[in-house]
């Protein structure tokens, strides 16, 4: 079958080059039919690549060992769903995930529009087809998942920190994102392209941007939760280069999800949303090229390859593409409109955009620098946590406070004594919360107190827009089902302020206390007792397990057990660290128990207390919640866009 | 190689060039193969339904900016006719650009 695997592939890169090929000199030379072929090819590209992934799919479900990719990455002790999960566990089976959520994604967009924007689609068919053609020709050429061999006894097996429900979900919400932002990068495009520089490619892309968006978002949760439970290091981000490399093109297209706004409303920020779009995508590739090339150092990487390279010809080269299209369209991107008053709704978005955009900047500098260090001194040197906390701290702190005020600020201009008005509830809110704060005793870190403070003022606001709305329509469905764009982006503000609670919470309020510990020794930490009750060593089918007991008395009763794991196939260790989560207090209890010495019985062992970690995961439930509300079809909105479409085509 | 795999390979790319000749197999005589791109005054009209359409949507968000409190009696008061004389005069355009009845 691998052989079938490998022609499905082939196929896949043919179509891909006729689509890219035929669309564009249909779409150049005005052609229906040549470009309707085009479309059929792109069509059919998602048909090869699904049976490729098919093939693959079922060569890790039987153990097929004949298929280098399955021995490499799993063996007959893994689990049938880890098995499955092996699909993007290596790099070739994640390349062919991406090929094939591209394929899929841009077959979807083609359809739903082919008759509305016909003539856009001619453009966009050749774009998609650019980048399905650079993956497929990566898979045929370089990275194959269908290599065969003699088929061994068994497989090497999977990486066991991977062996996580975790890491079933993570990557393909992150595949699900990256690749989702390559659907308004190719209709920005096409618009580009074909001249036509109305909004129709905005109306097209809204919701695949706001999917792309969610997805990314949710896998960034989804992998920063794997880390908390699985890695074992006390923390859930690291600022490590790979995570930035998801985080970087989620921030841009943040950016864009609110400037787009500005250009439905007032026809202005064309030059600008071309360029988030182009941006959010770059990075998009970028990050899958830091991830590859094994460039940079990080625990998320691929190991080093040569596929690094053929991914940084990529951006070069779509970078080129995007930024010269810009260029050459530049007079049709022109705004008929300007900016009324700094004082207005699209001013504030515009900070928001700026903050937004500085932000993903300069982590991008953080990404460089080792690179950019290496290149012109020779020595590779690396920016740590301290930089990247100056600048959240900088950016993300105005960003909090912006989306508190933005909401309440009504669009064109508003004046002072409207706003302040307006601002006098929440402005209260935030005040009795801080001076409350205060009085907890929570004033021993600036920062936690700012952000705790202006949390307060956003929740404060979101209730007084819904309280004013409901009065206004009489019902807060009705108010939310005519508006689902706007109070989606509500419960999605609020889902952030959970979030910043639990990221200040645990970074400036937590508490760590390290020791060495004998058996029958204790430690404390705030309220905790602790006391090693003794090492135990369990050997299992494909492990060895060793763990250290730890009684817990104080503000909680019970026992807490971590240590580390020692796998037989593949033979890698794992941390395995205990959590005891206190619902009632809001916080956890983590310990990470390393160094066990099964015959002395003496431990080392680092907890911590983690004040209101677990908002963060909620805010992930409530940030799902949020964008599935942004992103839900509204019929009236969907009529009223069709109206304006169809009639100018009579 | 088998003769199964090969059977299945020669399917998928006899399947895959019929559907790839569709347009042609459908349609091999065309008295017109040109795409419908806007002509540029679909471009225009379109252009003008778009301002229509903001205009409306910026009067219907005073309206409701208003009724929360957002601005002042003052301020909807100053910024309602020059929205409505925006709107009207939007209007006024795709009138004199004879556009069809919607709907």
């Amino acid at each position: 079958m691998a052989d079938l695997g490998r022609a499905a592939l082939a196929v896949t890169l043919l179509l891909s080059v006729y689509a890219l090929v035929v669309g564009s000199y249909a779409a150049f030379s005005n052609r229906r039919r040549l470009a309707t072929s085009a479309r059929n090819a792109l069509l059919c590209a998602f048909g090869s690549t699904l049976l490729a992934a098919g093939i693959l799919a079922s060569a890790l479900y039987r153990h097929d060992f004949s298929f280098v990719y399955v021995a490499q990455h799993t063996n007959r002790t893994l689990s049938r769903a880890y098995s499955l999960s092996a699909f993007w566990g290596g790099q070739e089976g994640s390349l062919l995930l991406w090929l094939l959520v591209l394929t899929g994604y841009g077959a979807l967009a083609v359809l739903v529009n082919r008759r509305l924007l016909r003539d856009l689609i001619a453009w966009v068919v050749p774009v998609i087809a650019g980048i399905a053609t650079f993956f497929a020709v990566v898979l045929v050429a370089v990275a194959s998942p269908f290599g065969t061999q003699t088929t061994p006894v068994d497989g090497v097996g999977l990486t066991p920190s991977l062996q996580n429900p975790y890491m079933v979900a993570h990557p393909p919400m992150l595949y699900l994102g990256y690749v989702g932002l390559s659907i308004p990068f190719a209709f920005a495009a096409g618009a580009l392209l074909s001249g036509n520089t109305d909004e129709r490619w905005i109306v097209a892309t809204r919701r695949w941007t706001l999917a792309a968006w969610m997805f990314l978002g949710l896998g960034q949760l989804i992998g920063s939760h794997w880390a908390y439970v699985e890695v074992g290091w006390g923390g859930y981000y690291a600022w490590d280069p790979v995570e930035n490399a998801a985080l970087m093109p989620w921030l841009a297209a943040t950016a864009f999800l609110h400037s787009v706004m500005i250009q439905e409303r007032k026809g202005m920020l064309k030059v600008w949303n071309m360029v988030l779009v182009a941006l959010a995508f770059e990075l998009s590739i970028f990050g899958t090229f830091l991830t590859r090339s094994g460039i940079v150092q990080s625990i998320h990487s691929f190991s080093q390859s040569s596929i690094g390279g053929w991914f940084l010809g990529f951006v070069v080269l779509s970078s080129l593409f995007a930024v010269g299209l810009i260029l050459w369209r530049l007079p049709l991107l022109k705004a008929r409109t300007k900016l009324e008053s700094a004082l207005s709704r699209e001013a504030t978005f515009l900070y928001n955009n700026l903050l937004l955009v500085a932000l993903c900047l300069t982590i991008l500098w953080g990404v460089l620098f080792p690179i950019v260090t290496q290149l012109f001194r020779g020595e590779t040197r690396t920016i740590g946590r301290p930089y990247y906390d100056f600048f959240l701290r900088g950016f993300g702190l105005p960003l909090l406070l912006l989306m508190g005020i933005g909401p309440l600020i009504a669009w064109r201009r508003t004046s002072w004594r409207a706003l302040l008005r307006v601002l006098a509830w929440p402005i209260g809110v935030a005040l009795v919360a801080g001076i409350a704060l205060v009085a907890a005793g929570a004033g021993s870190s600036k920062p936690g107190l700012i952000a705790y403070t202006f949390s307060a003022f956003v929740l404060a606001t979101i209730a007084v827009e819904l309280i004013r709305g409901t009065r206004v329509t009489g019902s807060l469905f009705v108010l939310i089902s005519r508006n689902r764009r706007r109070y989606g982006g509500y419960v999605v503000h609020a889902a952030v302020v959970l979030a910043a609670i639990g990221i200040a919470g645990s970074s400036a309020f937590g508490h760590t206390v390290e020791r060495r510990l004998a058996l029958g020794q204790s430690m404390k930490i705030d309220g905790y007792t602790l006391t090693n009750r003794g090492v135990r060593v369990t050997p299992k089918a494909n492990v060895v397990e060793t763990r250290a007991i730890l009684a817990v008395t104080g503000r909680w009763n019970g026992t807490v057990e971590s240590g580390s794991n020692q796998y037989l196939n593949p033979p890698e260790p794992s941390q395995e660290v205990g959590i005891k989560t206190d619902w009632w207090r809001a916080q956890d209890l983590y310990v990470i128990a390393d160094d066990l010495n099964v015959n002395t019985q003496v431990i080392y062992t680092k907890v911590l207390v983690k004040p209101l970690v677990n908002l963060l995961w909620i805010g992930g439930v409530v940030f799902l919640f949020g964008s599935l509300i942004a992103l839900w079809p509204d019929a009236r909105e969907q009529r009223r866009l069709v109206t304006r479409l169809a009639p100018a085509r009579a | 190689m088998n003769v199964t795999v090969l059977v299945l390979g020669i399917l998928l790319a006899a399947g895959v060039v019929v559907v790839v000749a569709l347009p042609f197999l459908r349609e091999p005589q065309v008295s017109d193969d040109r795409l419908d791109a806007p002509t540029a005054d679909e471009e225009r009209r379109l252009t003008l339904r778009e301002e229509r359409d903001r205009a409306l949507a910026a009067l219907r968000e005073l309206e409701f900016d208003h009724r929360t409190g957002k601005i002042t009696d003052e301020d909807y008061r100053r910024d309602l006719g020059p929205l409505r004389r925006a709107a009207a005069g939007a209007l006024k355009r795709i009138d004199d650009a004879e556009l069809p009845p919607e709907e």
